[in-house]
């Protein structure tokens, strides 16, 4: 009798150890389990957006709010002056454009040549196919800070210097190694055997790939692109130093809001974070789907 | 309808060191249900997955119904498969995985609705069209499989062990549906299994395989009465065939072989066949009678277990040094550590070499 209020009080409480870890209650050391779990979920989740919270609050702050201490959680003024001056200061709408334009061009890029590589990677077995994996992912070990100069000369006697496409290129070479070794994770994810019972349904190989493993590996395909996507987003390096005039987002406005007022970095903070967070809201349904995938 | 003519096909995957399927020579009449039979890594999946076109050969050649088709892809062979895992689309409903075959050849709608609605009739998804694979049993989903292969009125049928992902009460009851609907078909059918029950059950005639090559081919009677190796007749039949060394020995004229410490009549051409006196003896464990009492011709052994079966019991007996699996009635009185006495049924006896482990043929 003693026993079994021991374990329901332990129960009621929210501390995720519990202190018997009694064997004849498994159903009470899997409800304190759930509620760590959870407790762990809950502290995670607002670890990461409590500063975005407070980046989005401050950004839609009129200026003085932003000064003012100690900060009120719920917001008291609206406002979207400081955002529509930052907006309309030049070269930040055309710099979001170039941001879209380059992370797009670098997705579909990275994509036309990370499928093939995934699939010879996931379906062939060739001979170096272990010594290419391990070369594909060498080159992440190269700092894009020593990459980025010999760049620069080399896209200048290309006469591709300040433009979209070196962005494009660079930022691609950035997102293959990844790209490639995701596809491949996925393609591996995809029995072989839905294939070859195409190819005897009627299919020719590629109709078999196009109709079944195609469809099969999309969100894990959808995966590898909000990662390019937001990689190509939020890189500043090679695209300050790429490019001049033709800059994407982060690289326009990231050296200038150095020098900012503080009002103006929280909004420069929430333009640069918000088109990514829309990205990936609208993208997660499919990256929880490839999770549950790799992890079966 | 088409029959299959395999010609010494050989195959060694990369990086192997022996062939997986060794010179093998097949011929499956029209409509008949062959099945390959082999513990795994025998290579019988192997040589279905050649003749589906999946896999190719280095040597040797397949014809279907005459054309020799060797070297074409699978769409072109007039071959449908179902696959162990199922292989079912999961993005696809089960209507769409049956149609998805007739689709393929540009069947006209009307036809692949009929078509779709004879196959679902005949295996009975009729409800679950609609569903998507995920949300159908993993019985059904076998079903969805096999109707997506005969929807397509394949010339040849192949089945690479469509049942071993069943339980047990499944596996029996699907394996009867099939039987039905092959026999309505009239497909010629190869299927491949490491279960020598359902070998027996399904097949025509039983290709046994071991090693990359055919061992025995034959009827299914033939395959189990008839063992023409120790490793036919130790693999086929639950129990396996008893094999007990003897020593041959001539007395008053009759040959006799001596098991243990006792003798049993042996055929008098036997001891042509052989150089040394020692011989192996096969024998069923039906053709064995289990006596509670020391009777003439019987073999004394001791029990050492005894498994009850429901309808009878297995005892695993001990003839001197030797064990032999014997079954009883259930009302059979013995108890493990318990003497018994053997009646072999002489006539059944099987002779093997017991250094090539071959059978010995007798004029």
């Amino acid at each position: 009798m003693a026993t079994t209020t021991t374990a329901k009080s332990a129960a009621s409480l929210p501390a995720p150890v519990p202190p018997l870890a009694p064997r004849r209650h498994p159903s009470v050391r899997r409800r304190l389990s759930r509620g760590g779990l959870y407790a762990l979920a809950i502290a995670i989740t607002v670890f990461m957006f409590l500063p975005i919270y407070l980046i989005v609050i401050a950004a839609f702050s009129p200026k003085a709010a932003v000064f003012a201490f100690p900060k009120s959680v719920i917001p008291r003024q609206f406002s979207t002056e400081t955002l529509s001056f930052f907006l309309n200061s030049t070269g930040v709408i055309g710099s979001i454009q170039n941001s879209i334009i380059v992370g797009i061009a670098t997705l579909l890029l990275s994509l036309v040549i990370g499928i093939p590589a995934g699939v010879a990677l996931a379906r062939f077995a060739f001979k170096g196919r272990d010594a290419f994996q391990i070369i594909i992912l060498s080159t992440r070990s190269v700092p894009v800070v020593i990459l980025s100069i010999p760049l620069a000369v080399t896209f200048i006697q290309w006469g591709l210097y300040d433009s979209l496409t070196a962005v494009v290129l660079a930022h691609t070479a950035l997102a293959l190694p990844t790209t490639i070794l995701v596809t491949s994770s996925v393609f591996v994810s995809v029995p072989r055997d839905l294939e070859e019972a195409a190819l005897t349904l009627g299919c020719s190989p590629l109709g078999a790939f196009r109709r079944i493993a195609l469809p099969l590996s999309l969100p894990g395909l959808t995966a590898a692109a909000i990662f390019t996507f937001v990689l190509s987003w939020n890189e500043v390096f090679a695209a300050t130093i790429l490019t001049v005039r033709h800059r994407t987002l982060p690289a326009q406005v990231l050296s200038s809001l150095n020098d900012s007022p503080l009002y103006y970095r929280f909004v420069g903070g929430f333009v640069l974070v918000f088109p990514s967070l829309i990205f990936i809201f609208f993208m997660r349904r499919y990256l929880l789907n490839l999770w549950g995938r790799v992890v079966r | 309808m088409a029959g299959i003519d395999i010609q010494q096909l050989e195959k060694t995957y990369p990086g192997g060191t022996r062939p997986a399927v060794n010179s093998v020579s097949l011929s499956v009449a029209d409509n008949e249900f062959m099945v390959l039979l082999g513990p795994s890594g025998c290579g019988k999946t192997t040589l279905l997955r050649m003749i589906a076109g999946l896999e190719y050969p280095e040597r040797g050649s397949i014809l279907i119904g005459g054309t020799d088709v060797t070297d074409l892809p699978p769409r072109k062979r007039g071959i449908a498969m179902v696959f162990q895992s199922y292989a079912v689309f999961p993005h696809m409903t089960v209507y769409d995985n049956i149609a998805f075959g007739l689709k393929m050849q540009k069947v006209e709608k009307g036809a692949v609705k009929t078509r779709e609605e004879r196959a679902a009739e005949l295996l009975q998804h009729g409800p679950y069209l609609q569903r998507y694979s995920a949300q159908v049993s993993g019985g059904q989903r076998q079903r969805v499989a096999v109707a997506r292969a005969i929807v397509m009125d394949p010339p040849v049928l192949l089945m690479d062990e469509p049942l071993s992902n069943l339980d047990a009460l499944l596996r029996l009851d699907f394996r009867s549906e099939l039987k039905k609907l092959v026999q309505e078909l009239k497909t010629t059918t190869i299927y491949v299994t490491h279960d020598q029950v359902e070998a027996l059950s399904l097949g025509d005639r039983i290709a046994v395989m071991r090693d990359g090559n055919i061992v025995q081919c034959g009827t299914p009677t033939e395959v189990y009465d008839t063992p023409t190796t120790e490793f036919v007749g130790s693999f086929i039949g639950n129990p396996p065939m008893n094999f007990l060394r003897g020593q041959l020995h001539r007395e008053n004229g009759a040959l006799h072989v001596r098991i243990g410490e006792h003798d049993l009549p042996a055929p008098l051409a036997l001891a042509e066949h052989l150089t040394g006196e020692n011989v192996l003896v096969g024998i069923r464990a039906e053709n064995i009678a289990p006596e509670a009492h020391a009777v003439a011709d019987a073999l004394p052994a001791r029990a050492e277990v005894v498994e009850p079966a429901g309808s009878h019991l297995l005892i695993t007996a001990l003839v001197g040094e030797q064990r032999v699996k014997v079954t009883a009635r259930t009302d059979f009185p013995v108890a493990p550590d318990t003497p018994l006495w053997l009646v072999p049924d002489s006539r059944k006896f099987r002779w093997f070499d017991p250094e090539t482990r071959q059978e010995i043929t007798l004029k």
